[in-house]
């Protein structure tokens, strides 16, 4: 069964294409023949991340405009078995694509591979439109911050608004060391606000700007906590139960008084 | 009365804590999707019915717009949370 995936956030910045090229990296290495599709039209870096950026011929808008045909604008990515990216045009805008041809595409695209990750630009508008029209299920991308958790709620209504019903919260960038100080929003915090299931958590991590200059995914990385992070995430995108690494505060003594005398609830 | 712990030996509130206060509150107004008047009107409309059967704290009164998860745990719901603080149950209301 293929499934179209949407990498989407509201807010920018927040890591969507990092995560789209770490996720379809490693469900590639898992046997799967997988397709990244850049829908970020006009700003397009999924092909940079990825490294594949000297080896674009045609992108999204010509196949959806009809100047190829998809397999022509599918770049394969020589260093992983499966892995395909389709990129974004960077010369046009949002408008240059509508929703009833992206869920074309997503369609003809799900003839040929098992999972189709659908990087999808910041914003609520046109972009958002497009990039979640076809997807079968969604995956929201937030930080441990007040502005990109209130933009993780927006986008959360939208999905559900557009009959993307339960969609899956990804916490990147985590900073343990901040979150144990009680100077970050932990995950149960944001859980609790945002209402949604967790499918992963990737903590801060310096190798991800070093993978990113490289056009290396850092899943790759066997020594990289948050590729140790994105590999848990594909195997729960596969169905499988993996337990989530333990993130949370240290109890302060005032709460460990409490626990034992029964007064707070844990 | 329970004492409260924290209140005697706590440490000043920690930034999350701030985070999640302010966090809780724009939610409010972002997922009702509508003025803040409005919650006002029905938070006024809301006092004039309940007290014609019982007198409430209206100035505790905390009505909120937010979310919960629907019966099959599935999915999300929006949720009306009003939490009305009973003073007195007026008796003519038999």
């Amino acid at each position: 069964m293929s499934e179209v995936i949407v990498v989407t956030s509201g807010k920018g910045g927040v890591g969507k294409t990092t995560t789209t090229a770490n996720l379809g990296t490693g469900l590639a290495l898992a046997g799967y023949k997988v397709v990244l599709v850049d829908t970020d039209i006009g700003l397009r870096n999924l092909d940079v991340v990825m490294g594949l950026e000297n080896r674009i011929v045609y992108d999204l808008v010509d196949v959806v405009e009809g100047f190829c045909r998809v397999k022509q604008a599918l770049i394969k990515d020589k260093r992983y078995e499966g892995l395909y990216l389709l990129p974004a045009a960077q010369t046009r805008d949002k408008t240059a694509v509508n929703p009833q041809q992206m869920m074309k595409l997503c369609q003809e695209l799900k003839e040929e591979f098992d999972y189709i990750l659908i990087d999808c630009p910041a914003g609520i508008e046109q972009g958002f439109k497009n990039a979640i029209a076809g997807a079968d299920r969604a995956i929201v991308v937030t930080t441990p911050e007040v502005s990109a958790v209130r933009d993780a709620d927006r986008i959360i209504g939208l999905l559900e608004a557009n009959e993307l019903r339960n969609p899956k919260l990804l916490v990147n960038r985590l900073r343990i060391d901040m979150v144990k100080r009680g100077d970050m929003m932990s995950i149960d915090d944001i859980i609790d606000i945002l209402a949604i299931g967790l499918i992963g958590v990737v903590p801060d991590d310096e190798k991800i700007v070093v993978s990113t200059n490289r056009g290396e995914p850092a899943i790759t990385d066997d020594k990289a906590l948050a590729g140790q992070a994105y590999r848990n995430i594909v195997r729960r995108i596969r169905g499988e139960e993996v337990p989530f690494m333990n993130f949370n505060e240290d109890q302060g003594f005032v709460d460990k008084l409490k626990k034992l005398f029964g007064l707070k609830a844990n | 009365m329970l004492l409260d712990l924290s209140k005697i030996f706590g440490k000043p509130k920690n930034s999350k804590e701030v985070a999640k206060e302010r966090l809780k509150l724009v939610l409010i107004h972002d997922r009702a999707n509508v003025s803040p008047q409005f919650l006002e009107m029905l938070k006024s409309e809301i006092i004039k019915v309940i007290t014609n059967y019982m007198d409430i704290e209206e100035s505790a009164l905390d009505i909120q717009l937010t979310r919960t998860k629907s019966d099959d745990g599935e999915s999300t719901v929006p949720a009306l949370y009003a939490s009305i603080p009973i003073k007195n149950i007026k008796s003519s209301g038999k």
